[in-house]
């Protein structure tokens, strides 16, 4: 009993040589942190891409985006990591196998942050066409009396403006993702999670891996906290302070 | 006097109002689509739900019983952790938003394996929890299940709370005082009832989010709907048919849980905010 204690804070478990599970947490969160960031970057891209369909689009290309964002926020993101990691994988072989190229083996940090992005895609969309109908319309139209084309008053003037009523969604969107990696430990990818279950299985101290996980994650999350903070600050440079 | 009309209303192109159903790209997509569905259900293997029926149906209760009540009694714990980062004293606000911040910060799975793995192997330890009379609960997985989904409930939705009891407007709160109210009245009958519904419209997202996040309980054994997927998954060796049947069917719990919010929402009394 009391040995058993004993070893469940075993910290020497922690360590980051080979007896020790350290380094392979920090491999796990390592990869976690890709996931989140390229997920979150494809996410951002697909976002710009519907908001202006939503916003700009022609009448069929204003449906699609709208089932798209609305399956995609129907659906529990376990089963959507599911799907698109399947279904992913396999278009694509089978688009290789059309020009007569056999099946690859698709690099799992690939298909996942395809699923990350995709998922992160319906909610920026959402997030950044708000904002972009906070921007003053005079403003976008003073650009276009100074014979901007559209691409270049989205570059250089509704993009920017936009920025101050997207940044609360966008980095509660940043949380979002970190989180949502932990979920393709469910298909296998291993990330923070899947290594912990991994270390904890192996070991038996169940408890102290989990925490010790719980404690990088959260550190993950207060750190974007701090950085989202100064973000927020310097986006609202020359903007009226809220009463 | 007229209020002048804002700029944008007449520059800005506005979308139809009350755009129809039938308007032709609409027709159009609706063939399509209705083409996509005939393909699915023509080109897919099918034959194996009226075999899964029961368990199918026993699932969707299981996970909307997870829902119903972890998200009934998360609120419970909600309130009294939103009220006391307003207005409790210190320690307990610091306490409160500690925890808000930890279940917050990591992700429900990590959480909910904590639970199941870490702290069940830790109640098996203790011959003393072993003979008591809730070990035969505490062997099976459903109350690990339902402690972390209805934490996470709870702490999402007590930051919201938190929100909402901050913003009731002092002026009403001093309206019930001065009406001669002890602390427990003008905290039944006006604080609580305004902060409600001011997180009401929260509520609908709140609750979407927590159906989304049921399946999670799969993953340590308890036989919800996903987990009846999975099973078909196992069994017919089929990748897609089960898990397109899956996202079919939490789409309409989603679509039916959102038309019950409104209507919730309509039988509840608002004027202005």
């Amino acid at each position: 009993m009391a040995a058993s204690s004993a070893t469940m804070f075993d910290l020497s478990l922690l360590a980051l040589d080979a007896p020790g599970w350290g380094g392979v947490l920090l491999k796990g969160f390592v990869a976690s942190l890709e996931l989140a960031v390229g997920g979150y970057c494809l996410g951002l891209l697909l976002g710009i891409g519907g908001a202006c369909g939503k916003l700009y689009g022609g009448p069929i290309l204003r449906d699609l985006m709208e089932v798209y964002t609305t399956l995609i926020r129907a659906v529990p993101e376990l089963v959507l990591i599911l799907l698109l990691y399947y279904a992913g994988t396999d278009a694509v072989n089978q688009l290789l196998a059309l020009f007569g190229v056999g099946p690859v083996d698709i690099n799992g940090l690939v298909a996942g942050i395809f699923v990350i992005g995709v998922v992160q895609g319906a909610y920026s969309t959402e997030v950044l066409r708000g904002a972009i109908k906070a921007v003053p319309p005079g403003q976008i139209e003073a650009a276009r009396a100074y014979g901007m084309s559209p691409m270049l008053v989205m570059r250089r003037v509704t993009l920017p403006a936009m920025l101050p009523y997207a940044i609360p969604g966008l980095s509660n969107l940043w949380l979002i993702a970190t989180k949502d990696t932990a979920l393709l430990a469910v298909v296998g990818f291993s990330e923070l999670t899947l290594v912990t279950r991994q270390a904890a299985g192996s070991t038996k101290a169940y408890m102290m891996f989990y925490m010790a996980a719980g404690v990088l994650y959260l550190a993950l999350t207060l750190v974007s906290n701090v950085a989202i903070g100064i973000i927020e600050r310097r986006s609202r440079r020359g903007m009226a302070r809220p009463v | 006097m007229s209020e002048p009309l804002p700029l944008s209303a007449i520059t800005a192109p506005h979308l139809p109002k009350g755009r129809s159903l039938f308007e032709p790209h609409r027709l159009f997509l609706m063939a399509v689509f209705a083409v996509i569905v005939f393909c699915a259900i023509w080109f897919l293997r099918w034959d194996w739900i009226p075999r899964y029926q029961d368990r199918l149906i026993a699932g969707i209760g299981q996970s909307l019983l997870m829902l119903a009540t972890t998200t009934a009694i998360g609120f419970l714990f909600a309130v009294p952790l939103g009220l006391v980062q307003v207005t409790g004293p210190w320690p307990l606000a610091w306490l409160a938003k500690g925890f808000c911040t930890i279940i917050r910060g990591t992700p429900l799975l990590l959480q909910l394996w904590l639970l199941y793995y870490g702290l069940g192997s830790v109640f098996a330890q203790f011959p003393e929890i072993r003979s008591s009379f809730l070990w035969p609960y505490l062997r099976q997985a459903w109350p690990y299940g339902f402690t972390a989904l209805m934490i996470s409930f709870a702490a999402y939705e007590g930051e919201v709370m938190r929100g909402a009891f901050a913003g009731v407007p002092k002026g009403e709160l001093e309206a019930g005082r001065a009406f001669g109210m002890g602390r427990f009245t003008l905290f039944r009958r006006i604080w609580l009832p305004r902060a409600i519904n001011r997180a009401l419209p929260t509520l609908t997202g709140e609750t979407v989010l927590q159906l989304k996040s049921t399946p999670l309980v799969a993953t340590i054994t308890v036989i919800d709907v996903y987990a009846v997927i999975s099973k078909v998954r196992q069994d017919t060796y089929l990748t897609y048919e089960p898990l397109l049947l899956l996202a079919l069917i939490y789409l309409c719990l989603t679509g039916i849980l959102i038309a019950a919010f409104r209507l919730l929402e309509n039988r509840v009394p608002t004027r202005g905010a």
